[in-house]
């Protein structure tokens, strides 16, 4: 059965780290990052890259769209 | 993963009719989001040369410079108004107004319940909050019994304060109305919920049906003296008993 590989990229400078994507986030894939952005924000990033398969359902919620979204299909 | 990140393998990303325009917005404010989904809306349909949005006074003021489409600002309230002369003038444009709470049911309610009444071929998009969000989270009339604002400190009360609005309800019993919905934004399966509902009213217009009332509860965590997170909980628990969620009128009828 092929497999679902995803992965996001997040615009560290757009994102102002509100957090929404987590919970919506099934497989617990982003979480937020020590440093900050030049405005101050702790931004989000990939924590678990394995563990994403591109659902968008982080980028749909992101209300400054910081987040775009990758998938291929893996076969397996 | 770096092989997985290539264009054609892209899947999502901010539409086109966004601009590059930092949104002014707070973080987590669903307003963000809203705003999104409308633009997202109008590049599927293709409409985008035929689309003119009319902006508000309140948060969203700065919507024309966000939203990369024909857009106008009207004095605070009026947005319904310029709306239905705008339709009047070109029966064959897409035009909707994007209203919070403060401009549509305080200061234009009677711009919003004249136009839904005359049934003008409009789109209009309501994002709730329950609270005055840019002047400093006074009480809005969409303010919740007992919720604390800056002009209500020790909570609304409903003797002296009158009871929340509910204009969609309101709007909803009007002839000249053809679909109201009520959504939310604040995860992906109600995002997706309210695309399909803004969606469905700009083709409402196409059909020249009459006025297609969307309202968007959002949060305001600034308003609320909350986190982002923490404010969607309270949405979902609060916000959502007292405006539920899902169509009021479909289609000219009413569910």
């Amino acid at each position: 059965m092929a497999k679902v590989k995803g992965a996001i990229v997040v615009d560290t400078e757009i994102c102002k780290g509100c957090e929404i994507c987590m919970p919506v986030c099934l497989d617990n894939v982003i979480s937020m990052s020590k440093e900050v952005n030049r405005k101050g924000y702790h931004y989000a990033y990939m924590s678990d890259p394995d563990a994403c398969n591109g659902c968008t359902n982080c980028a749909i919620v992101c209300p400054d769209r910081a987040i775009s979204v990758y998938r291929i299909k893996v076969e397996s | 993963m770096l092989d997985i990140i290539k264009s054609e393998n892209q899947v999502f990303c901010k539409t086109k009719l966004m601009t590059d325009t930092p949104l002014s917005y707070c973080p987590g404010c669903g307003h963000g989001t809203a705003h999104n989904i409308t633009m997202e809306v109008i590049e599927e349909m293709g409409i985008v040369e035929d689309t003119i949005g009319v902006a508000p006074v309140g948060c969203s003021v700065l919507a024309y410079d966000f939203m990369d489409i024909d857009m106008t600002q009207a004095a605070h309230g009026r947005a319904p108004a310029v709306a239905t002369a705008i339709a009047r003038t070109w029966p064959e444009k897409y035009v909707f107004t994007y209203q919070g709470d403060g401009d549509l049911a305080a200061i234009g309610t009677a711009e919003t319940i004249h136009a839904c009444n005359r049934g003008e071929n409009i789109v209009i998009i309501f994002v709730n909050n329950g609270i005055y969000g840019m002047t400093g989270g006074q009480m809005a009339p969409t303010t919740l019994e007992g919720m604390h604002s800056s002009t209500s400190p020790y909570g609304r009360d409903i003797e002296t304060m009158g009871s929340p609005l509910k204009i969609t309800e309101l709007v909803a019993n009007l002839p000249g109305v053809y679909y109201v919905a009520r959504h939310a934004v604040h995860t992906h399966k109600h995002a997706r919920k309210a695309k399909k509902a803004i969606r469905k009213a700009f083709e409402n217009t196409r059909l020249n049906k009459g006025v297609s009332f969307v309202e968007i509860v959002s949060n305001c965590n600034s308003g609320w003296k909350m986190n982002p997170i923490e404010s969607n909980e309270w949405m979902v628990e609060n916000m959502f008993a007292y405006f539920p969620l899902g169509d009021i009128k479909v289609n000219g009828k009413l569910k």
